[in-house]
């Protein structure tokens, strides 16, 4: 592995009501790579997601309410940069994401400041259809055109960021719907990071279905393009009231 | 003296008694109570005095004097309203990074109970902040983020809202 030794690595894991997969994902992040540090945050699930979390040796921040994925990676970010980790690595709670690429992503932001961990890059059978895919082709073709580099999988949430992402993630982690992962992208390319992604395979989810009606993925379309079109004329860094602490 | 002066006497009048009895019980702050206080004197100044209206409609070159008028209150709820969905994607922006807080300042707690009772457990001298196992962490922390009420540029400090009794 390229990766440094002496980095400190967090993963974040975003939780929303996933007490079906929320101690196993933590048991396989532990066994593939036992010495990062797990962070669960709970976005206010009802299902004891969080002690479960807990019990399975994790560290674990729980939102109040229901924020959204956003919200979320807002606190995991903010948290990373206080306790100084040199890398922060997203995975689902729903067992999508196979920790066993936690190596590669780290690895790869040797030459970027934001590994994406992509589906269609050659790895891995996963399809998207109808809208839902035109949007995911739509975004790929503006945000490739803006990293300089070929992306396919912009709203894939497996990703790593290095400090310098860190830094921009923990002040500006966009809070919409979908805005967590297209959104995000933008502002980390506007402020200057590099964006590159590595082919994973996904697995389907252990519990619960993704949503894939025509109408619903009409709606994801139409949103993807708002959410792109808005973040790409937004002025950033944007004026945003935090604490002064992630300030710099 | 038309019934449209009655109806718009009353109608200004009961709104004035409502809004300063909200302001009375501090159920309403004294910035959204203005605009209001406002509207109200315009459509009295208007009821005392109608020749105002058909003036500026003739001004302006609108035929019906009644269309200027609901023109302007279009535009004025219309600009109203803008503003409040502003103030409220203000609060809930505000709201989310108070979660945030929350759920870090929890996580820090509990990890620093955690750390004082290995202290304990060890017979060691137990420190209140218990910062001292944790050197990652500025140990002001703590202090920093209380500033949050003050540290929010070009806004009034008296951002109180009053809770429900």
């Amino acid at each position: 592995m390229p990766e440094r030794l002496d980095q400190r690595v967090l993963v974040v894991i975003p939780a929303w009501n996933e007490a079906g997969s929320i101690a196993s994902t933590i048991a396989e992040t532990r066994s593939a790579r036992p010495d990062v540090d797990i962070l669960v945050v709970d976005d206010g699930s009802g299902d004891g997601t969080a002690d479960l979390a807990e019990a399975a040796g994790a560290l674990v921040a729980r939102l109040p309410f229901n924020l959204g994925v956003g919200g979320a990676m807002r606190t995991g970010y903010r948290y990373a940069l206080r306790e100084n980790y040199d890398v922060v690595v997203q995975i689902d709670a729903d067992g999508q994401h196979d920790p066993n690429y936690l190596d590669e992503l780290v690895g790869g932001l040797t030459d970027a400041d934001v590994v994406i961990g992509a589906r269609f890059a050659g790895e891995g059978t996963y399809r998207a259809s109808g809208p839902r895919r035109w949007a995911m082709w739509l975004l790929a073709k503006v945000l490739s055109r803006m990293a300089g580099v070929a992306l396919t999988d912009v709203t894939s949430g497996f990703r790593a960021a290095n400090r310098r992402a860190v830094t921009v993630f923990a002040d500006h982690y966009p809070a919409e719907y979908l805005g967590d992962t297209v959104e995000s992208l933008v502002i980390a390319l506007r402020t200057g990071c590099s964006v590159q992604q590595l082919p994973v395979e996904m697995r389907p989810r252990t519990i619960g279905q993704a949503s894939q009606s025509t109408l619903r993925s009409t709606v994801y379309l139409g949103r993807a393009v708002i959410a792109l079109g808005l973040a790409l004329v937004r002025r950033w860094p944007a004026a945003t009231e935090t604490l002064g602490l992630e300030k710099s | 003296m038309s019934s449209t002066f009655t109806l718009g006497i009353i109608g200004g009048g009961i709104t004035l008694a409502v809004l300063f009895e909200m302001l009375r019980r501090q159920r309403l702050r004294e910035k959204y109570a203005v605009i209001w206080v406002v509207v109200v004197a315009a459509t009295l100044t208007l009821v005392i005095f109608p020749g105002l209206l058909s003036w500026a409609a003739e001004l302006l070159g609108v035929q019906v004097p009644a269309n200027l008028l609901f023109f302007g209150a279009l535009m004025l709820l219309l600009v109203i309203s803008i503003q409040l969905s502003y103030e409220i994607g203000r609060l809930e922006e505000r709201t989310r990074t108070l979660a945030e807080e929350v759920a870090l300042l929890r996580l820090q707690q509990g990890r620093d109970a955690t750390a004082s009772r290995t202290i304990d457990a060890g017979s060691a001298p137990t420190t209140l902040g218990a910062h001292s196992v944790e050197p990652a962490l500025p140990p002001e922390l703590g202090v920093v983020e209380l500033r949050l009420a003050d540290s929010t540029p070009g806004e009034a400090p008296n951002g109180r809202t009053t809770d429900r009794r």
